[in-house]
């Protein structure tokens, strides 16, 4: 008969304007700025630099390689070169960024610059309370204010922390066998040379000849390389090609 | 005491009228009658603005506006009202270049001030009606209709497709239910005997007996309060029926080149209609200021029309919560297949009711009702078959492929 179902449907609009004052768990709303949703570990906003340890510039991963400046499709980001080298996580001398700066204006977000980062330096972040009240100035984010440490980064995203963290581990343990393999072969090719001191230049010339490979070639395959391989990354979304008939 | 309390609005205004020079009292007679009017209900539009919002809210498990602050204390939303009211009053009053001015400037005044007009004949309680005309109820209709003319002269000269559209519909929809709407009083002048609301509500007394004689306690009297509310709600221009302002469809329909101070005032006149005709179909069918009982008749004739008066908003409300928008064919046909049959077969219903009424024999009583009641339902299950065309069975929904 007509008007069963609006009946029904008052019943349902009556239950849930009562059951909301009874039950709090039907509301579904969140009162935004005092409580949060729980983050999502998909989720990203704009990026930020990644660093090691306690100071932000001195562990800062970035090596102002520009990869990411070129990369970038709206050009948000800004790079110029420090002249002065600091040691990476495994000793290694590397460029650092003098100025890296972030129009997040500009930046929408796509992750390319994640996507093409070989120092696991730039990440996805995932605040978006970005709101100011300057239009230039405060969108403009300095190194300064884009650095956050690696712990941040697995608080955020963490099992792709612990997967790049493996990875960097991986390659400092490495590295320090190599060191030490490379020491002991010095020390022995030393010893052999003091011992084969009188025993004449031939014999001096083929010691050095087999440390020679050892001080000449350190590990310099780049570290991450096994680390972005292992890492799910999202896969860089290919550009679909537009077919001319529709 | 009692009658001392209820009339206390009425003394009052003797009084006041009393203290003025004998020549200024017919003006001031007619201001002490406005002015509470107008306070009472434009404080009616706040409230609802803000308890409909809350309503919505909680018919969809949301809490509704509840974040007002006045002075860093927590109203829980009760001041939104005034924030809205900074807000439409501090806004840009855009006028189209192409629009036709001063057309566009007279449609908020012609919608608003007619409706305001319609509360002058209302009882709101005993002896409580700004002017007791004796053709008042034919007075409410005539000039209730002139909304029409508002939304049409909003739309026509905003210059504008979509303001075009939504006024058509508009008058497409109220004049179409406008034969309903009086189409179903028509009865209750009948039984009544009268135009006049004060004697309506006096004819639904108490009287000798123990309950109230309203009218919707009467099978034609509730066929009639039911479609009275189902047209009221279509010439308020409410969800169900709000295919005039259909947001998803035309933007705001008329509405959609009117910002600031003007819009404020369709919202204003709309609401006052809505208020003006919640207060006829208490006027009409639930007994005006009139208690259900004698025992209740302490209770002051004013706060038994507002009690009624807010439970009818509050379902207006409810029923916006509940349901979809029809379509405009669905819209029509539920006006001219469904109601003003309905409410021509009720005129027979109130006649029969009437003449069977002078019945003496044993079971004179439930046969009338038997034979009444019989008459509202079955016209009703009938003619909502047809409207479904005829089928029984649910619909079946076939979906483009």
């Amino acid at each position: 008969m007509l008007g069963l179902g609006i009946i029904k449907g008052l019943v349902e609009t009556g239950r849930n304007f009562v059951g909301s004052y009874f039950k709090p768990e039907r509301l579904v709303t969140i009162q935004y700025p005092e409580k949060h949703l729980p983050p999502v570990e998909a989720a990203r906003t704009i990026p930020f630099l990644v660093y090691d340890g306690k100071d932000s510039m001195k562990g800062l991963r970035c090596t102002a390689c520009t990869i990411c400046e070129t990369e970038c499709p709206p050009k948000c980001i800004y790079i110029v070169k420090d002249t002065v080298k600091k040691p990476d996580y495994l000793g290694k001398m590397q460029n650092q960024p003098k100025v890296f700066d972030i129009d997040i204006s500009v930046c929408m977000g796509c992750g390319i610059c994640v996507e093409v980062c070989p120092f696991e330096s730039i990440k996805m972040d995932q605040v978006f309370e970005l709101s100011g009240s300057d239009r230039f100035g405060a969108m403009l984010l300095h190194k300064a204010q884009l650095v956050k440490s690696n712990d941040y980064f697995g608080e955020i995203c963490h099992e792709q922390a612990t997967q790049i963290n493996a990875a960097r581990a991986d390659d400092v343990r490495k590295a320090e066998a190599k060191a030490k393999a490379d020491a002991d072969a010095k020390a022995k090719a030393a010893a052999v040379a003091v011992s084969n001191a009188a025993a004449g230049v031939a014999a001096v010339a083929a010691s050095s000849m087999t440390a020679t490979p050892g001080t000449t070639q350190p590990d310099s395959k780049p570290a991450p390389k096994a680390a972005s391989t292992s890492t799910p990354l999202p896969a860089p979304s290919k550009p679909t090609v537009p077919s001319a008939t529709p | 005491m009692i009658d001392s309390l209820d009339q206390i609005f009425v003394s009052l205004k003797h009084w006041l009228v009393g203290l003025t020079p004998e020549a200024w009292q017919p003006l001031v007679s007619i201001l002490v009658s406005i002015v509470p009017i107008m306070a009472l209900f434009g404080t009616c539009f706040a409230a609802t603005t803000i308890f409909e919002r809350k309503i919505l809210g909680r018919a969809q498990n949301r809490l509704g506006p509840n974040r007002v602050r006045a002075f860093g204390v927590k109203t829980f939303g009760l001041l939104q009202p005034i924030a809205d009211g900074i807000k439409m009053l501090t806004k840009e009053d855009i006028v189209p270049f192409a629009a036709d001015k001063v057309v566009h400037f007279l449609a908020p005044v012609v919608l608003t001030t007619p409706a305001w007009m319609l509360f002058s004949v209302i009882p709101l309680g005993r002896n409580m009606a700004a002017i007791d005309l004796d053709a008042g109820i034919l007075f409410f209709f005539a000039v209730g209709s002139a909304s029409e003319l508002a939304v049409f002269m909003a739309g026509w000269s905003s210059k504008n497709k979509y303001s075009l559209v939504g006024s058509m519909r508009a008058i497409a929809q109220m004049i179409s239910y406008e034969v309903p709407l009086v189409l179903s009083t028509i009865p209750v002048l009948m039984l009544a005997g009268t135009l006049s609301p004060s004697q309506v509500v006096e004819a639904q007394g108490v009287g000798t007996g123990f309950f109230a004689h309203w009218f919707v306690f009467t099978p034609w009297g509730l066929s009639g309060f039911v479609v009275f509310l189902i047209a009221a709600t279509a010439e308020s221009n409410r969800s169900p029926f709000d295919l005039p302002e259909a947001e998803s469809e035309i933007i705001a329909g008329f509405l959609t080149e009117y910002s600031g101070f003007k819009y404020a005032l369709f919202f204003l006149g709309e609401y006052i209609g809505l208020f003006a005709v919640a207060g006829m179909a208490v006027t009409l069918f639930l007994g005006g200021w009139q208690a259900p009982c004698k025992a209740l008749e302490f209770i002051p004739s004013y706060l038994w029309f507002f009690g009624k008066f807010a439970v009818l908003i509050v379902f207006f409300i409810w029923v916006r919560a509940t349901l979809p928008r029809l379509r405009l064919d669905q819209l029509l046909a539920l006006a001219w297949r469904f109601l003003v049959p309905l409410a021509l077969i009720n005129l027979v219903v109130a006649a029969l009711w009437h003449f069977m009424g002078s019945w003496q024999f044993i079971a004179a009583m439930p046969v009338r009702w038997g034979i009444c009641a019989m008459l509202v339902v079955l016209p009703f299950v009938w003619f909502a078959r047809l409207l479904n065309g005829g089928k029984v069975a649910p619909r079946k929904y076939r979906y483009a492929e």
